[in-house]
């Protein structure tokens, strides 16, 4: 029996996804940029895909810009809106004599302010931290309570007279717990509305796009990033919603395409593929499935516990520390077994760093170091799940023979 | 898949069924090296004794037995070194360098080669708290 227990990290692409593509790689090949029948038709697709998509995030479909994965959504909707904060600054700058410029105050010539969390995926993390590397922001990291839950409140106090953008993940990658983003969202809203200076809220949408209520008006987001392939499209496509009225700067240039946001011929049949994957959503109920599932794995085995909170979790993530064991080894004697989990999540699998996830949550190495990622699908089983906590239960209780953390009874 | 090009089937083969797993009795000497920080964490225990060897009287490594916590390559390391110590000498336990051990288990992934030099410093380890 094989067992994929990594959802989060990838899923397989759905057939009638495939179906829907297959005919734009080599029958309607066009350019949505030509004139012709052939680009027209390649137009149209894309125009049609827009309008299917703002229809599930209620919004207009020119608020839609097509990307090449996740990452770059976030990397477009961090830079992109600084990128318009610091050629404004410096178009003013210019029209300044030098003199009037030393006159600034520090408050003046602050930097443009950035908050997000210290457990955002690293395509948000690395962009601000890129951010603050080349002088050009300051950010502030917000850490998650012990729940694994960024508090509103703690994003408030650290908004200052120059913060331009709030970055806050919708579903942690990790540890799958929902972050509160309807509440920041009216909160940012509210601090709006007695403030010359607006602050625009982003949201990494990628792990709850399938799950959870996506209505960009209802979440009072500015931005919000999706990527096809973790759910059911492929991967190398992604797409941001940019609010009428943002302001944001290209960071790939050339071409007009995306209203000129986002170089680069528009990649037809992807765009096709994640519509048809977003048509396809239904909120399938896996919430008992994985509740008896922590259920079960928190019972059955001594010294397991979940990382995060157990009510405000999306259906489909579950992370464990199982104490005295190193989480590596764990997902090593489960793969041999036919069964795929993680840890971390797949992009910090190749460093050697512990979890940033689980280190901003509990600041403890042991802990980031013996956790474990399990995440479920709609294609996930009752007999699969069964399968997998027999294996977790005989190669944890070898692990821990071997581990020094747990001597024998006998020994000195 | 994944895993298995990560390791090759002799590393497995000790991760899955590690030899001298565990750990002795009033030891000559115990080595603890690696901490949770770096994700690995190896004990190793060794049991010396005076030997006559063609070179007169010696210490030998006559049991050696080790625990760990860390990844497969780091169990596979550890298990390793005590195997190739078993039975030799001080002297010759000492020359066994950590390309020894990473070659012995057909070799490690690049970002595990820290494995086998941590396998090293905890038989030094040992050494050192024997000698006390």
């Amino acid at each position: 029996m094989r067992v994929y227990l990594d959802y989060a990290a990838t899923t397989p692409v759905r057939k009638e996804v495939l179906e829907a593509m297959l005919p734009f790689f080599s029958d309607d090949f066009g350019n949505p940029s030509s004139i012709h029948v052939w680009g027209q038709r390649a137009r149209k697709a894309i125009d049609e895909s827009r309008a299917e998509i703002a229809k599930f995030l209620g919004c207009q479909s020119e608020e839609i810009i097509f990307t090449g994965s996740g990452s770059e959504a976030d990397n477009l909707a961090i830079k992109g809106l600084l990128n318009s904060y610091i050629v404004k600054r410096l178009n003013s700058d210019q029209s300044k004599s030098e003199k009037q410029i030393n006159n600034l105050t520090n408050q003046q010539f602050n930097k443009p302010h950035i908050i997000t969390s210290a457990f955002e995926h690293h395509a948000v993390l690395k962009s601000c931290e890129d951010l603050e590397k080349k002088g050009l922001a300051t950010v502030t990291y917000i850490r998650p309570n012990k729940e694994g839950i960024i508090e509103q409140e703690k994003i408030k106090k650290a908004i200052r007279l120059n913060t331009v953008l709030v970055s806050i993940m919708y579903v942690n990658n990790e540890i799958g717990t929902i972050q509160p983003i309807r509440e920041i969202g009216k909160m940012i809203e509210s601090v709006n509305r007695s403030r010359s200076t607006r602050i625009y809220f982003h949201t990494d949408a990628v792990q709850a796009t399938e799950y959870l209520p996506m209505n960009v008006d209802y979440l009072h987001v500015d931005m919000l990033t999706i990527a096809g392939h973790k759910i059911g499209a492929p991967k190398g496509v992604g797409l941001l919603y940019i609010r009428k009225g943002t302001p944001i700067r290209a960071i790939i240039h050339g071409g007009e395409q995306e209203k000129g946001l986002r170089a680069g011929t528009e990649n037809v049949p992807y765009i096709v593929g994640l519509t048809k994957a977003i048509d396809l959503i239904k909120n399938a109920n896996l919430k008992n499935l994985r509740d008896c599932f922590i259920e079960r794995i928190i019972k059955e085995i001594p010294e397991v516990y979940l990382n995060g909170s157990k009510t405000f979790r999306a259906p489909h993530i579950v992370n464990f520390y199982f104490k005295n064991i190193e989480g590596e080894s764990i997902v090593l004697g489960l793969d041999l077994e036919g069964i795929a989990c993680s840890t971390g999540s797949a992009c910090t699998s190749q460093a050697l760093e512990p979890s940033h996830v689980i280190m901003s949550i509990f600041n403890d190495h042991f802990r980031a170091a013996g956790s474990v990622r399990f995440s479920l699908s709609k294609l996930t089983t009752k007999r699969e799940l069964d399968f997998a906590i027999e294996k977790i239960k005989e190669i944890v209780a070898r692990l821990r023979e071997i581990s020094p953390y747990t001597k024998e009874k006998n020994g000195n | 898949m994944a895993i298995d090009s990560l390791y090759n089937k002799k590393v497995i083969e000790y991760f899955l069924n590690p030899r001298n797993m565990g750990e002795i009795k009033n030891p000559s000497g115990v080595g603890r090296v690696g901490n949770p920080v770096c994700g690995d964490v190896m004990e190793l225990y060794l049991k010396i004794k005076e030997k006559k060897t063609k070179k007169g009287i010696e210490p030998i490594i006559v049991d050696a037995k080790f625990k760990t916590f860390g990844c497969g390559a780091a169990i596979a390391s550890s298990s390793m070194m005590t195997e190739m110590i078993k039975g030799k000498s001080i002297k010759e336990a000492l020359k066994i360098s950590n390309l020894a051990v990473a070659e012995a288990l057909g070799g490690l992934p690049p970002i595990k080669r820290h494995c086998s030099i941590l396998a090293k410093e905890a038989l030094e380890k040992a050494l050192a708290d024997w000698k006390k």
